[in-house]
């Protein structure tokens, strides 16, 4: 079984957990992810790698609730253990020197971008990091982002803290200013990565973005993932999840997303309903 | 044999078939001729000693029975409802001169729910362990078996398998109407019984690649599974009701997504849906539509009921079932809205011309021929592909030009010393018994290949 070893809530929503997973912890690279299961009736849920240490043998996720599952994952608490946890899946990101880099983190997507950048940083790129989200509150890792980046710069879409402005409108500023940018992670919601890859396209800088896409097995067995590039379709879960965002059908993939919403939302309000009256 | 009435079975998950009482089973066992030279044990991968087993039934020692069943075979239960007896035992039982084959699977289940029913467990004589450690990668009917008869020899095995739970397709591929899943657990854990670990959520090629595990382990065995779904290629083919059959069936039967909301996976079902292609796992696609609630369910193959790969006993239950087929038909485009929904599909009609490299005569288009059929469901059930997560982890490992393993048909021996393979990452999609009988073969070898001197941890670093 795998332990909760630690568990922080960082806002109402978002929330870390470092999970006993030595043998994911010893192989685990910047850009693959972890699948998931709370309980033995629970759904198989994909989560990106945020941290690891393979002398300790811990993983560390980072979550916010949005349905049934992460809501309760949240709910777990430190000694409690996860019916199943397996990893790492998926291609790690291409780290290597580039020179200048940019790296994009949204919400939670901030926890995914923060190994690529500390890795790239490592790797002797200069790189600028952009986190944003849409409240104060809701900026996670700010301390480990600035010592993992050469610059780090920060937005909230409320002007709660440090400027007003989406993600995209600092990337396009970084881009103006930089004559010289190679390559650019973008990691966060779907529509905000559509986005930066809209703005970034026109300054034909590649852009990868990290997709979030539905997935069952998280091997290349089910194809719930699939999803086209460049007219080809590819898996998520073994192809990628990184892909070239100037070269994905963003309007298939975000009508993919919303597959089961009708059910997710179900689950979750029958899932609410019945602990409110648990706790009755 | 007794099963479920049609009006009922297609509102329920239960198997179909219910199985012989004790007074069927025992005409049956006695109807065989005991033959001398038995032939019926020719046509079985599993080496199922099939008149010592019946005669115990007729000795109504159905203990007995079950002993010795287990001596060649671990999955009896399993085999009983799914191998094609009539292309194996079937077909050469000497009764086919003159009569109606034994229903040798009809038996084999018998005997193997009995000894479930009554709890049994088998008490294994016990062998002298070997200091010597065998991996499996894949706990699907090769990996089981294989593991199984190794450890009966005395090696120390262990089984990685990516999935939670144990079975392979078993577990996430045949649905629980066909094969029910307490009847996998219950074997699996007999076979734990005899000794064999299994390490879950562990996929060999990520957690671990092969090439690490040759460092840890004297041999290994590679029953990984094809995997990975293949798809028509045609437009509109992600829009979001469009399905493998791998996904659709996994979410209903490992995840159990037809019992959500009291297991959390979720499904679709159409009102009228389109499942491509006639093999076992279409039908069993297609059954399973039926059962979640789907008002039509068509079953679309280019070819005719002849050709069809499916089971006759398969083809036969959806028919009976309810299940549309449209043969001579070919999918050519799916069609959708803007928010992804599938409406409608566009096929072609097809004629059968000169026989193909298969012996099967090939599906031609006619054209002009094209028409709409609205369904707001696809699933295709056209076959998979090699999944290559192993494969690319296992340094000197050949494979063909499809990606699947090459092994000695008869040892199961990859081109890399010390490591065997078999199942359907060695075959392509084939058979629960086919992939049973190279795991058999495979624990031969490697037990020949460890007894030898052989291991792979002595080879040098690659």
């Amino acid at each position: 079984m795998y332990e909760i070893l630690e568990k922080e809530k960082w806002h109402d929503v978002i929330y870390s957990m470092r999970v006993d997973a030595p043998f994911v912890a010893k192989v685990a690279q910047p850009g693959q992810f972890v699948i998931l299961m709370t309980t033995e009736k629970g759904e198989r849920i994909p989560l990106t790698i945020a941290d690891y240490d393979p002398e300790e043998g811990w993983v560390q996720i980072v979550f916010q609730t949005v349905g049934k599952t992460t809501t309760e994952l949240a709910e777990m608490n430190e000694g409690d253990a996860l019916f199943s946890f397996v990893g790492p899946l998926g291609k790690p990101s291409e780290i290597d020197k580039y020179g200048t880099v940019v790296t994009v983190g949204g919400g939670t997507g901030i926890a995914c971008v923060y190994p690529i950048t500390r890795a790239l940083k490592a790797a002797g790129n200069r790189v600028i990091a952009i986190i944003g989200a849409k409240t104060k509150e809701l900026i996670i890792m700010e301390e480990e982002m600035r010592k993992a980046s050469t610059e780090l710069l920060i937005t909230t879409d409320d002007g709660s803290y440090v400027r007003k402005g989406f993600v995209t409108d600092v990337l396009d500023e970084v881009l103006q200013r930089e004559g010289d940018v190679k390559k650019i992670w973008a990691v966060g919601p779907a529509i905000m990565m559509k986005v930066i890859s809209d703005v970034t396209k026109p300054y034909k800088v590649e852009t990868i973005v990290c997709l979030n896409a539905v997935m069952v097995d998280g091997t290349g067995m089910c194809g719930s993932c699939r999803v086209t590039v460049d007219g080809e379709t590819k898996f998520t879960c073994v192809d990628g999840p990184e892909f070239n965002g100037h070269l994905i059908d963003w309007p298939e993939f975000m009508n993919r997303l919303r597959r089961y919403e009708k059910s997710e939302q179900h689950a979750l309000e029958r899932y609410e309903e019945t602990r409110q009256c648990g706790a009755k | 044999m007794p099963e479920q009435p049609v009006e009922e079975r297609v509102t329920n998950f239960n198997e179909v078939p219910l199985g012989y009482t004790e007074k069927d089973a025992l005409y049956e066992a006695q109807r065989c001729l005991q033959c001398e030279l038995p032939t019926c044990m020719e046509g079985c991968p599993a080496e199922v000693n099939i008149p010592g087993f019946i005669e115990k039934i007729v000795e109504e020692d159905f203990a007995g029975a079950y002993s010795e069943l287990l001596k060649t075979n671990n999955l009896p239960a399993v085999c009983g409802r799914v191998c094609p007896q009539e292309e194996q035992c079937y077909r050469t039982c000497v009764w086919n001169k003159k009569g109606k084959p034994i229903a040798v699977g009809r038996l084999e289940r018998f005997v193997a729910d009995w000894a479930r029913r009554h709890n049994r467990h088998e008490a294994f004589p016990r062998v002298k362990k070997k200091d010597r450690r065998v991996a499996v990668v894949g706990s699907g009917p090769s990996g089981l078996t294989c593991a199984a008869d190794l450890a009966k020899m005395g090696y120390d095995v262990t089984i990685f398998e990516a999935l939670p739970k144990p079975g392979g397709v078993l577990i996430y591929g045949i649905p629980e109407f066909r094969l029910p899943k307490a009847i996998v657990e219950y074997e699996v854990n007999e076979i734990k019984r005899l000794g064999v670990k299994i390490v879950s959520n562990f996929v060999v090629g990520l957690t671990k690649t092969v090439d690490e595990l040759a460092k840890e382990f004297d041999a290994i065995f590679l029953a990984n599974g094809a995997g990975a779904p293949r798809f028509m290629n045609i437009p509109g083919e992600n829009l979001n009701d469009v399905y493998s059959a791998n996904e659709f069936l996994t979410r209903s039967n490992l995840m159990k997504a037809y019992r959500f909301p009291e297991f959390d996976t979720p499904i679709k079902v159409g009102k009228k849906v389109a499942v491509i292609g006639a093999g076992n796992v279409a039908m069993d696609s297609a059954r399973t539509a039926l059962r979640l609630g789907a008002d039509e369910v068509h079953i679309v193959y280019r070819r005719t009921r002849e050709e069809a790969p499916a089971r006759e006993e398969e083809i036969a239950h959806a028919e009976e079932e309810g299940i549309i087929f449209d043969f001579l038909t070919l999918p050519i485009k799916v069609i959708g809205d803007a928010k992804g929904n599938v409406t409608a599909m566009e096929c072609i009609k097809m004629q059968l011309g000169a026989p193909d490299d298969s012996g099967r005569r090939r599906p031609i288009p006619i054209e002009g021929t094209n028409f709409t059929m609205k369904v707001d469901m696809v699933i295709d059930a056209i076959g998979t592909n090699a999944n290559p997560i192993v494969s690319r982890s296992a340094t000197g490992v050949e494979t063909t030009d499809r990606g699947y393993f090459k092994a000695d048909e008869k040892t199961g021996a990859t081109t890399r010393e010390g490591i065997f393979a078999g199942g359907d990452i060695v075959r392509g999609a084939a058979t629960v018994i086919s992939a049973l009988g190279d795991g058999k073969r495979a624990a031969k070898a490697i037990d020949e290949y460890l007894s030898s001197g052989g291991s792979l941890k002595k080879q040098k670093a690659n």
